[in-house]
Order: structure tokens, then C-alpha cells, then sequence
């Protein structure tokens, strides 16, 4: 027997019985996890499909799945066109959001004084329900547009100011005094340490205000109503709701569906993609 | 480099800060420092040894800038300039998020300086502690042992006039700490430098200071002097050593000493 030879079976005997039934275990969940709800979701359409034929449900009633996506093919040309516009909405939202957040927050941690002047108002838009603020924010404000944005950024802020806040100001301590006794200046400690400390604290807040700017501008869009020139998703269900063309309705949801998903996907992806080299979060766990 | 080339012995060495009369007192009543005196010279390994509480930390606080004494002085000889201090906390205190030689950089970085200015300091540093493999590692991929090397490194890489250590190894096992000081002393024989070590190892403080400084609790205040007379380079021969064995025989009377002091005013 030759020296490789033995190693290998010195390789193979050091993989026990426990080890390979883990394995196998780890196998299957990682399977699991993208084959189960799969499975599901066809079941679960598959029994909607069944339950309409066998009671004769009328499709303006409960359209098939089928229907659903014939319409949505059909439609697509409308339908595109207003997630075209909530998107926008959305993600213009989003970026407001990210912007007025973190730069409140840099404020607040820059000034206790200001935090506490300032941060009440915020609480108050914050836990005030949306809906009864946008009607007036929709006599306020005459631009369509800009209100709409207004009121999807108020929805969307607040988780990204508080968990900002406080990643800003949960900086370690001895890291803290390590900087004063280097003398950075103020700016320096802001850019090297309490901003690169607060990014997960950040993006847990991105992922949460990723989906309630989307949630903030359905809201506005009902708000608004079918009066004026909205042409957004949740307008289109409001249309479709008054002409009784429920398979429409179906098929918008279906959109704003997708892009929360897509939204959650895209802010998950940019965590990981960020933080994966040092953060605890993004660690995979070993044993 | 210009690095002095050999430290004079006890007693012929410059001055470099003195301490006089430092009392501090928290929230007006907690007495952390009381009347401390220490002169500080260049070259000295000086362990502040004692209990816990008995303001070993706030000594170094206060010598560190970053609080002030409620009465007394801090005088550095010539004034303090940027860089001439260096901290090693009992943790590591990397930024996650910063690869070892940026950790390394970040004093320099924090005077204005890009990492090209000073990639030889900082390679050198690394080098120093052994680490010059890793400099592209993120501080979790390090053992406990590796992340205080990079803390020594940062510590070192502006070569102060004067290194704090607070408990620096006191989170590690006994393994990784015998190591880290026979290198941290190796280092000291490279580059001179000028360290207080705090500690409440009595083993450890004979093993590495020629100074060792015993200190009481409550107040927190110096209760004596001793020096370690056995000449450097120390390595793990001199741990089995009758020598070493009767001198931290001798430490540890006056560290029990210090504490029954604090029993008998307490009394
Ligand atoms: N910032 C502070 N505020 C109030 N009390 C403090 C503070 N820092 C230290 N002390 C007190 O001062 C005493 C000395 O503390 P410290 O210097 O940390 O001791 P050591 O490092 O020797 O364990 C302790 O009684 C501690 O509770
Ligand atoms: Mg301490």
C-alpha cells in the first residue's frame, strides 16, 4: 500500500457515523428550504383552482389562478405601465427615506440638544396612523407627485432614523476613547467609526423601510383616490374594483405582491453583500 | 527607525512624565486616586499590580488625557506631542469591520495620512508582532491571541515615547499569555519603548517590568516600590529560576501587604 493510499483511508475513516447523518441533515434542510415552499404554493393554488370549479364560483366572484394570469397578460400593457408608476413612487420613497434618515440621525448623535428637540416630532409622524394624515397632506400639497412621495416617506423614515440613532451611538466605548487619545477630529470619528458601525443597525432599517415605502404608496395612491391623475397599482385595483373586474384586481395584487418581494430580496442581497467579510450576521455557522 | 540603542539601567534614565500628587474622585464621593506620585522614565517596564478597584485604570485614564485629575499633575518632560502614546485595552478593541493592517494604519490615518505614506511603518509593525501574513485578514478570522498582537501593533506602529497596557492579556489562557509576554518583551528589546503595564498577575509583573509598582484599594493610592533587578533579555529560562521564584515570592507579600493595609483602615 502506498503512503497516499493509507492517507486516504485515514480521510475516509475520520468521517464517522454522526458526521454523515449531519451532513445528510444539513443536505436535506438546504434542499428544503427552496423545494417546501414551492411545493406549497403550487398546492395551495392548485386547491384555489379546485375550490372555484367545484362550487361554481362565477370569476367575478373568485377567478381561477388561470384567469388571474391570462389577465395579467392581457392587461400587462396598463398594468405595466402603473407599477411602472409605483415603483417610481417607491423607490423615490425609499431613497428620500435613506436620505432624511441617516441624515437626521448624524444630526441627533452630532447634538443631544437637537435629538431632543426633534425627536418627539418624529415619534409623533412616526405613530400617528398614515391614513388619517394623507388626506390632508393631499389639500396641502397640489402636486399629485410630491404628495404621494410625502406620504410614503413619512411611512418609510422612522425605522431608518431610530436604528441609524442607535447604531450611530453604539459604538465600543474603549474604541471611542482610542480615537480622543489619537485627537480625530469630529468628522473623522463620524466617517471612520460611528458610520461604519451603524451600517447593520442601518440596513436592518433599509429592509424594513424598503417594504413600508411600498406599503406607504398604496396607501397614498387610495388615499388620492381615482379623482385625479393616479395611474399607480393600487389605483388600478380601486378601477377595477368599481367596474367589478375582480381577475383584474387579482392581477395588480399580484404585482404589488412581487415588488415587495423583489424589494426584501434586493435589501437582503445588499446586507449580505456588505456586511458578509466582518459582521456576526453574516456568518455561517460552523458545527 | 532611530531607536536608541540600548536602555540605560535603573536610575540613569531620562525623565519622561511625572505624575504629582493626582488625586481623582468620582461624583463627588468615590475616591478612585488619592496623593499618587509616579515619575516615569524612558525605558522603564513599570506594572501597576493590585487588586481590582484600586485604580489602576483610572491611573492610566488620567495619564492617557482621557480624564483629568480632580487635583495634581500630570507633567510630560518636553510636553506631549501626537503620537507619543500608545493603548492596549483588555479587549483587543479592533474595528470589525477594518482589515489588520487598517487597524494597524488608523493612528496615522487619524493624523491625515494615507495608507501609501505609511505602508512600510505599517508592515513593520505587523512584522513586529508576527502578524505581517495576515494583514489582509478581517479581525474574526484571529484567534484571541492575534487580535492583540494587532492591538500591540497599532499601539506601536507610531513608535510612542510611551505604551499603556491596560490587563492586556488578562482575557487570554495561560498558554497564549506566556507567549504574548516572552514577545512582548522581545519587542521591548527591539524597540525600546517605555510601558505601563497594569496587571493583577504577580507572576506576570515580575516576569516583564523592572518596576513594579503595588497599589491599595480605597482609596486607590500607591502602597510601595519594588524593582526587578534581574537584567533583560528575559526569556522562559528566567521563569524557572530560584531568582524569579523568590521575587514573586517577595511581590506577592507586598501586594498581601497592600490589601491588608486596606483590612486594617477599613477595620
Ligand atoms: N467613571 C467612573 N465613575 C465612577 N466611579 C468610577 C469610575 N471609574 C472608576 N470608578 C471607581 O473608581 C475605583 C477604581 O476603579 P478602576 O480604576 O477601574 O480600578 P482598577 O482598574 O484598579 O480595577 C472603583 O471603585 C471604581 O468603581
Ligand atoms: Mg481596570
Amino acid at each position: 500500500m502506498s503512503v497516499t493510499e493509507i492517507d486516504k483511508m485515514a480521510a475516509t475513516a475520520l468521517i464517522d457515523e454522526e458526521e454523515l447523518r449531519y451532513a445528510r441533515a444539513q443536505k436535506r434542510e438546504k434542499i428544503g428550504k427552496w423545494v417546501l415552499p414551492i411545493i406549497m404554493l403550487t398546492l395551495v393554488i392548485f386547491a384555489w383552482d379546485r375550490v372555484v370549479v367545484m362550487n361554481n364560483i362565477p370569476h367575478y366572484i373568485l377567478p381561477r389562478p388561470g384567469l388571474v394570469l391570462e389577465t395579467l397578460i392581457k392587461d400587462w400593457p396598463i398594468l405595466w405601465q402603473s407599477l411602472l408608476v409605483t415603483l417610481k413612487i417607491t423607490l423615490m420613497a425609499l431613497a428620500v427615506a435613506v436620505v432624511g434618515g441617516v441624515g437626521l440621525a448624524v444630526i441627533f448623535t452630532q447634538s443631544r440638544f437637537l435629538e431632543m428637540s426633534f425627536y418627539p416630532f418624529a415619534v409623533i409622524l412616526q405613530v400617528t396612523p398614515i391614513v388619517a394624515i394623507a388626506p390632508l397632506i393631499f389639500i396641502y400639497i397640489d402636486n399629485k407627485i410630491v404628495a404621494l412621495l410625502t406620504v410614503a416617506w413619512i411611512v418609510a423614515f422612522f425605522p431608518i432614523l431610530s436604528n441609524t440613532t442607535l447604531g450611530l451611538n453604539s459604538v465600543d466605548h474603549n474604541l471611542r476613547d482610542l480615537y480622543k487619545i489619537y485627537g480625530a477630529s469630529r468628522w473623522q470619528r463620524l466617517r471612520y467609526l460611528q458610520l461604519p458601525a451603524a451600517l447593520p443597525y442601518f440596513l436592518g432599517g433599509l429592509r424594513i423601510a424598503g417594504g413600508l415605502s411600498l406599503i406607504g404608496a398604496v396607501v397614498a395612491e387610495y388615499v388620492a383616490g381615482t379623482g385625479g391623475m393616479g395611474s399607480g397599482l393600487a389605483f388600478r385595483i380601486l378601477e377595477a374594483s368599481y367596474r367589478l373586474n375582480i381577475p383584474r384586481m387579482f392581477a395588480a395584487l399580484l404585482l404589488i405582491a412581487g415588488t415587495g418581494v423583489s424589494i426584501f430580496a434586493v435589501t437582503s442581497l445588499l446586507t449580505h453583500l456588505l456586511l458578509r467579510k466582518w459582521h456576526e450576521s453574516a456568518l455561517k455557522r460552523e458545527g | 527607525m532611530t531607536l536608541p540603542s540600548a536602555i540605560p539601567p535603573l536610575g540613569e534614565r531620562q525623565k519622561l512624565l511625572e505624575m504629582s500628587g493626582v488625586d481623582k474622585v468620582f461624583n463627588g464621593d468615590v475616591v478612585a486616586l488619592k496623593g499618587m506620585n509616579l515619575t516615569v522614565n524612558q525605558g522603564d517596564f513599570i506594572s501597576l499590580l493590585g487588586p481590582s478597584g484600586c485604580g489602576k485604570s483610572t491611573a492610566l485614564r488620567l495619564i492617557a488625557g482621557l480624564s483629568r485629575p480632580t487635583s495634581g499633575s500630570i507633567r510630560w518632560e518636553g510636553g506631549q506631542a501626537r503620537g507619543d502614546l500608545g493603548v492596549v485595552f483588555q479587549e483587543p478593541t479592533l474595528m470589525p469591520w477594518a482589515t489588520v493592517s487598517q487597524n494597524v494604519w488608523l493612528p496615522f490615518r487619524l493624523r491625515g495620512k494615507g495608507y501609501r505614506e505609511v505602508r512600510d511603518e505599517v508592515l513593520w509593525a505587523l512584522k513586529m508582532v508576527g502578524l505581517e501574513k495576515f494583514q489582509n485578514a478581517y479581525p474574526r478570522e484571529l484567534s484571541g491571541g492575534m487580535k492583540m498582537r494587532v492591538s500591540i501593533a497599532r499601539a506601536m506602529v507610531t513608535e510612542p515615547r510611551l505604551i499603556l497596557m491596560d490587563e492586556p492579556f488578562a482575557a487570554l489562557d495561560e498558554i497564549t499569555r506566556m507567549k504574548l509576554n516572552d514577545d512582548l518583551l522581545a519587542l521591548r528589546e527591539k524597540i525600546k519603548c517605555t510601558v505601563i503595564f497594569v496587571t493583577h498577575s504577580v507572576y506576570e509583573s515580575v516576569f516583564l517590568s523592572d518596576r513594579i509598582v503595588v497599589m491599595a484599594a480605597r482609596p486607590g493610592r500607591v502602597s510601595t516600590e519594588l524593582t526587578v533587578p534581574t537584567p533583560y533579555p528575559r526569556n522562559e529560562v528566567f521563569r524557572t529560576t530560584p531568582e524569579y521564584g523568590a521575587l514573586c515570592r517577595d511581590t506577592s507579600d507586598a501586594l498581601h501587604g497592600a490589601m491588608h493595609e486596606h483590612n486594617e483602615a477599613s477595620a
